[in-house]
C-alpha cells in the first residue's frame, strides 16, 4: 500500500462504516436513510448552512490543531476545553475594557487569548515536567477550575455586564471586531477562518521543516532515543504543552471577534473535546485535521436539518461517535499491516538486489 | 505427565523437513533435526540463520508450513506453547520473563497454580527442582535480589515445574561471565545425567564444543550438517556457520597518540544505597580504543550515560580535549556534548538510537539536528531535508546498509543494517570521541566484521573510542587498553595483548578479591 492509501483509506472506511451503521439505526427506528442522506446533502445549498459549516469548521480546526500539538508528543491535553474557555473570557474582558485603535485592538485580543491559554496550560506543563504528574489528570481538573473562575469573572460583581436576562463580558467596541466576508443571504464568513488556515500552514511548517518539529516528533516517537539524541525531554514537554495552550486560547475567538463581540454566560462549550476527536480523525496532520473539522461541522449542522424532517437528530451523535471509534481502530490495523508490508517489501527488494543476503528470519 | 528419558528410547525430538516461509523470506527450508533423549544438542548458526524460528516451531509458537514434529517417537501438532508444554517441552528465553517484585517461588508458580496448588506441596517440589538446577537461594527470595545466573536458574525451574523433560535454552550464555558459564554447564551435565534433554542454541562455538554431545549447524535457513564436537574444530564449525573464513578482531599496529581527548576524574554517581559510579578516573587518547570490561549491571550503562549527559554526575569532572582546547563538559547538556564532537552508539539500539517508524533520513537527523548538513547553515532552526536524504544515502553506501532507499522506516531494516546506519550517523560530522556500547550486539557475523573494520578505520584517523562490550573477543581484539569495571568502580587494568578471557572473567566477578560472584 502506498503512503497515500494508508493515510486516506482508514478515515474513508470509517465514514462509510458509520454511514452504514447509522442507516441500520434509522431503518430500525422506522426512518428512511435515503431521505436523511438527501437532506444532509441538500442542506448545504440552503440559507447560511454552508457558511456556518465553514465558520464552525474553523473553530474545530483550531481546536484540532491545539490538541494535535500535544498528541505529537504523546501529551494528552484534555485541558484544551478549559484553556479555550478561560482564554476567550479574559480576552473578551480585555477587549471590552481597553479602548484601542482598529487592528491593534484585534491583535491585542488575539494575543491575550493565546497568553491566557498558555498560562492555563503552564500549571499542568510544570507539574508534568518537574513532578511527573499526568497531564490528563491535572488538565481535566483545571477545566473544572476554569468553569468556576469564568462564572466569577462574568458575574456582575466582577466584570459582568447585564443585558436583559443574559450576562456577558463588557461588549467589545467596533474597533475590536474582526471583519468577515459578507456573502449576503448566505451569511458572513469569519475573518478568523483565514487565521485558522494560517495556523494550519504554520503547524505544517513547524512540524515538518524545523528542528523544533523534529524534536517534538522524536520525543513523541521515542523519549529515550530523543534524550540520547540530545533532545531535552522536559523542555519539550513544557513547550509542547504551552503551544497547545496558546493555540487553544484562539478557539473561542472566531465567535467572540466575529459574531458575539463579548463572552456570554451561554457561550458554547465542548470545542476542546471535539478537538480531541478531530485530531484523532485527522491523524495530527494539518490537512487531515481540516477535513475532520469540516466533516464534524457538517454533521453538527445536519442535526438541525434532520430534525426538520422528523429524523431524530441524535443519529448525528451516533455517526460522530462511530466515526471516531472506527477511525482509531482502522488506523491501528492499517499501521500494523503497512509496517509488516514494508518489512516484506524491503526484504523482497534486497533479495532481488543480491540473492545471498537476508534469507534468515529477522530476529 | 511426561515420559522419563530412557537411554534405549532413541529420539526425544525429531523434526523432519521443516519449512517455514514468511512473506518474502524463507526462514527455514527443509530442516531436519534429531535429538536423542538425554543428550545436549547444540543448534548453531549466525544471527538470522533461522535458529529462533525453528525453536519457535518446536515450542508451538509458530506452525510450520511443511514438515513434521515427533516427540519421543509420537507425531505431534502444536497449536500453542501450551501443547508443547503438555508433551514436556520447555523453553528458557534469552530475555528473562520474571517479575522482579515476586519471589522465586511465586515466579515459578505464576500460571502453574493448578499443578500442585500454591501450598507446601508446591514449595517442596520447587525446593527439589532448585536443588536439581543448583539454585542455592531460598525460594522466598525476591527475584530482584538475584544475580543474572540465578535468574536464569529460576527460569529453568519454571519450565521444569511445568513438566519439561526437553529444555530449549536460547543463547543462555549471552548474559553470563566465563565462570558462570562453567557453573551452568555443570548444572546441565548434572541434569543430563538425570535424563533431561537439552537443546542449546548458541553461536559461541567454544562453548558449544564444551557442552554439546552433537551439533546441528544451520545457515540462512537451511540445514548445513551435524557435527560431533569431539571431532570437529572450532574453525571448521565457524566455517560451516558463516560459509567462509572467520573475521578476526585483531587490531594491528598501535595508533595511540599522547593527545588526550577525554579525561574523567573522580566521577561519582549516587544511587539508592551503593553509588552507581564510584571514583572513576580514566583518560582516552586520540587514536586509542579504551575497552571497559565487566558483567552487565556493574555501572557501564551509568558511566556511558553520565559521559553523555543523560545522567548528572554527583561529583567529579569530565573534560573533553586537551591543552587550551580542553573543555569541562561536566555540566553540559547532551546536545552540547554531541556538538562538541562526541558520537554515541547506545547499547539498546531500538530504544536509544532509532525512531522506529521514522524514515532513515529522519533517523540521520537525530543527534545532529543543530549541525550541518542536516540543519540549515544560515536559517537556524530549520532542517534541510534534501541534505539529510543525501547524507543518509552516503551512509547507506559507505557503510553498506542494505536498504532499498532512505525513505523506508528504520524498523523495516534488519538489526545489523540498523546498527550500520547508527554507526554511520555517529561517525558523521567528524567526532573526536566515540562512545560505543556493545556496538555489535545482535548483529550477524558479516555485519560485525564490517563494524569492526569501521571502528578500526576511525581509530586510525585519530578518533578516540570508549568501548563497552560484553563480548570479550571484541574487547580484546579492538582495545588498546582494557579496564575492568565492578560494582561501579574500575578495579583492574589489563593488557589486551596478553590477557586471557579467563583472567578478565575473574577480575569481572571479583573472584580474586574477597567476595565472589557478580554484583
Amino acid at each position: 500500500m502506498s503512503r497515500l492509501q494508508t493515510t486516506l483509506l482508514p478515515p474513508l472506511l470509517a465514514v462509510l462504516f458509520a454511514a452504514l451503521l447509522c442507516s441500520i439505526a434509522l431503518l430500525i427506528s422506522g426512518d428512511n436513510p435515503g431521505a436523511a442522506l438527501a437532506v444532509m446533502v441538500t442542506q448545504l445549498g440552503a440559507g447560511t448552512t454552508a457558511v456556518d459549516v465553514i465558520n464552525t469548521g474553523a473553530v474545530y480546526y483550531i481546536a484540532g490543531l491545539a490538541v494535535a500539538v500535544g498528541f505529537k508528543m504523546k501529551l494528552f491535553n484534555i485541558g484544551v476545553e478549559g484553556q479555550f474557555r478561560i482564554a476567550a473570557c479574559v480576552a473578551a474582558i480585555v477587549g471590552g475594557l481597553l479602548p484601542l485603535p482598529p487592528v491593534l485592538h484585534v491583535i491585542v485580543i488575539l494575543l491575550t487569548g493565546m497568553l491566557v491559554g498558555m498560562l492555563w496550560a503552564l500549571v499542568p506543563a510544570l507539574l508534568r515536567a518537574y513532578r511527573g504528574v499526568s497531564e490528563v489528570i491535572s488538565t481535566i481538573m483545571l477545566n473544572a477550575v476554569a468553569t468556576g473562575v469564568i462564572a466569577w469573572l462574568i458575574s456582575p460583581a466582577a466584570f459582568g455586564f447585564v443585558q436583559g436576562n443574559n450576562i456577558s463580558t463588557p461588549p467589545i467596541a467596533p474597533t475590536g471586531h474582526f471583519p468577515g466576508i459578507d456573502l449576503g443571504p448566505s451569511g458572513t464568513i469569519f475573518g478568523m477562518v483565514f487565521v485558522a488556515a494560517l495556523l494550519g500552514v504554520g503547524y505544517w511548517f513547524l512540524l515538518g521543516r524545523t528542528r523544533f518539529g523534529f524534536e517534538l516528533t522524536a520525543s513523541g516517537e521515542s523519549p529515550t532515543a530523543a534524550t540520547a539524541g540530545g533532545v531535552e525531554a522536559r523542555r519539550m514537554v513544557l513547550i509542547a504543552m504551552l503551544m497547545s495552550g496558546a493555540v487553544a486560547g484562539l478557539i473561542g475567538l472566531p465567535e467572540v471577534l466575529g459574531r458575539e463581540h463579548a463572552y456570554t454566560l451561554v457561550a458554547p462549550q465542548g470545542y476542546g473535546f471535539t478537538g480531541i476527536a478531530i485530531a484523532l480523525l485527522g491523524r495530527n496532520h494539518p490537512a487531515g485535521i481540516a477535513v475532520g473539522a469540516l466533516l464534524w461541522a457538517f454533521l453538527d449542522k445536519s442535526a438541525l436539518a434532520l430534525d426538520n424532517i422528523g429524523v431524530p437528530r441524535e443519529i448525528v451523535l451516533i455517526m460522530q461517535g462511530v466515526i471516531v471509534l472506527s477511525v482509531v481502530v482502522a488506523y491501528e490495523i492499517v499501521r500494523r499491516y503497512a509496517m509488516a508490508a514494508e518489512q516484506r517489501r524491503v526484504a523482497a527488494e534486497l533479495r532481488a538486489q543480491q540473492q545471498p543476503v537476508a534469507e534468515g528470519a529477522a530476529t | 505427565m511426561t515420559d522419563t528419558a530412557e537411554p534405549d528410547a532413541p529420539y526425544a525430538v525429531e523434526l523432519a523437513g521443516i519449512t517455514k516461509r514468511f512473506p518474502g523470506v524463507v526462514a527455514n527450508r527443509d530442516i531436519s533435526l534429531r535429538v536423542r533423549q538425554g543428550e545436549v544438542h547444540a543448534l548453531c548458526g549466525e544471527n538470522g540463520a533461522g535458529k529462533s524460528t525453528l525453536m519457535k516451531i518446536l515450542y508451538g509458537q509458530l506452525r510450520p508450513d511443511e514438515g513434521t514434529i515427533a516427540v519421543n517417537g509420537e507425531p505431534v501438532v502444536f497449536r500453542s506453547p501450551a501443547d508443547a508444554i503438555r508433551v514436556g517441552i520447555g523453553m528458557v528465553h534469552q530475555h528473562f520473563m520474571l517479575a522482579d517484585n515476586l519471589t522465586i517461588a511465586e515466579n515459578v508458580l505464576l500460571g502453574a497454580e493448578r499443578r500442585l496448588g500454591i501450598g507446601a506441596k508446591a514449595k517442596a517440589e520447587i525446593a527439589r527442582l532448585a536443588a536439581t538446577v543448583g539454585l542455592d537461594d531460598d525460594p522466598d527470595t525476591l527475584v530482584e535480589h538475584l544475580g543474572v545466573a540465578d535468574r536464569q536458574r529460576c527460569e529453568i525451574i519454571k519450565v521444569l515445574y511445568r513438566g519439561a523433560r526437553i529444555v530449549i535454552l536460547d543463547e543462555p550464555t549471552a548474559v553470563l561471565v566465563p565462570q558462570e558459564v562453567e557453573d551452568l554447564f555443570e548444572t546441565i551435565r548434572g541434569m543430563k545425567a538425570e535424563g533431561y534433554t537439552f537443546l542449546f542454541i548458541s553461536h559461541k562455538l567454544d562453548e558449544v564444543r564444551a557442552i554439546a554431545d552433537s551439533i546441528t549447524v544451520i545457515r540462512r535457513g537451511t540445514y548445513v550438517g551435524t557435527a560431533d564436537p569431539r571431532e570437529v574444530t572450532t574453525r571448521k564449525l565457524a566455517e560451516m556457520m558463516v560459509g567462509s573464513e572467520l573475521p578476526s578482531p585483531q587490531t594491528r599496529e598501535s595508533t595511540v597518540t599522547d593527545r588526550e581527548v577525554l579525561r574523567i576524574e573522580g566521577l561519582q554517581l549516587a544511587g539508592e544505597g551503593a553509588p552507581l559510579l564510584d571514583g572513576i578516573d580514566l583518560v582516552v587518547h586520540a587514536g586509542e580504543v579504551l575497552g571497559i570490561a565487566g558483567v552487565e549491571g556493574n555501572g557501564q550503562t551509568e558511566l556511558v550515560e553520565t559521559i553523555m549527559g543523560i545522567r548528572r554526575a554527583t561529583a567529579g569532572r569530565i573534560v573533553l580535549g586537551h591543552g587550551d582546547r580542553a573543555r569541562d563538559i561536566t555540566k553540559a547538556t547532551t546536545l552540547e556534548r554531541r556538538e562538541a564532537g562526541i558520537g554515541y552508539i547506545p547499547e539498546d539500539r531500538s530504544r536509544h538510537a532509532l525512531l522506529a517508524s521514522q524514515p532513515l533520513w529522519a533517523n540521520r537527523v537525530l543527534g545532529h539536528q543543530t549541525r550541518p548538513p542536516v540543519a540549515r547553515r544560515r536559517l537556524i532552526g530549520l532542517i534541510n531535508r534534501a541534505a539529510a536524504r543525501k547524507d543518509t544515502q552516503r551512509i547507506v553506501e559507505e557503510f553498506d546498509v542494505r536498504t532499498p532507499g532512505v525513505d523506508v522506516p528504520a524498523a523495516a531494516l534488519s538489526g545489523g543494517n540498523q546498527q550500520k546506519l547508527v554507526i554511520g550517523r555517529e561517525l558523521s560530522g567528524d567526532p573526536v570521541l566515540l562512545i560505543a556500547a556493545h556496538p555489535t550486539r545482535g548483529v550477524d557475523v558479516g555485519a560485525q566484521a564490517g563494524i569492526w573494520d569501521e571502528l578500526r578505520a576511525a581509530r586510525h584517523r585519530g578518533l578516540a573510542v570508549l568501548l563497552i562490550s560484553a563480548d570479550l573477543d571484541e574487547l580484546i581484539g579492538l582495545s588498546d587498553t582494557i579496564k575492568v569495571m565492578l560494582r561501579g568502580r574500575l578495579v583492574a587494568d589489563a593488557d589486551p595483548a596478553t590477557v586471557t578471557p579467563e583472567q578478565l572473567g575473574a577480575a569481572m566477578t571479583g573472584a580474586d578479591g574477597p567476595e565472589e560472584g557478580a554484583a
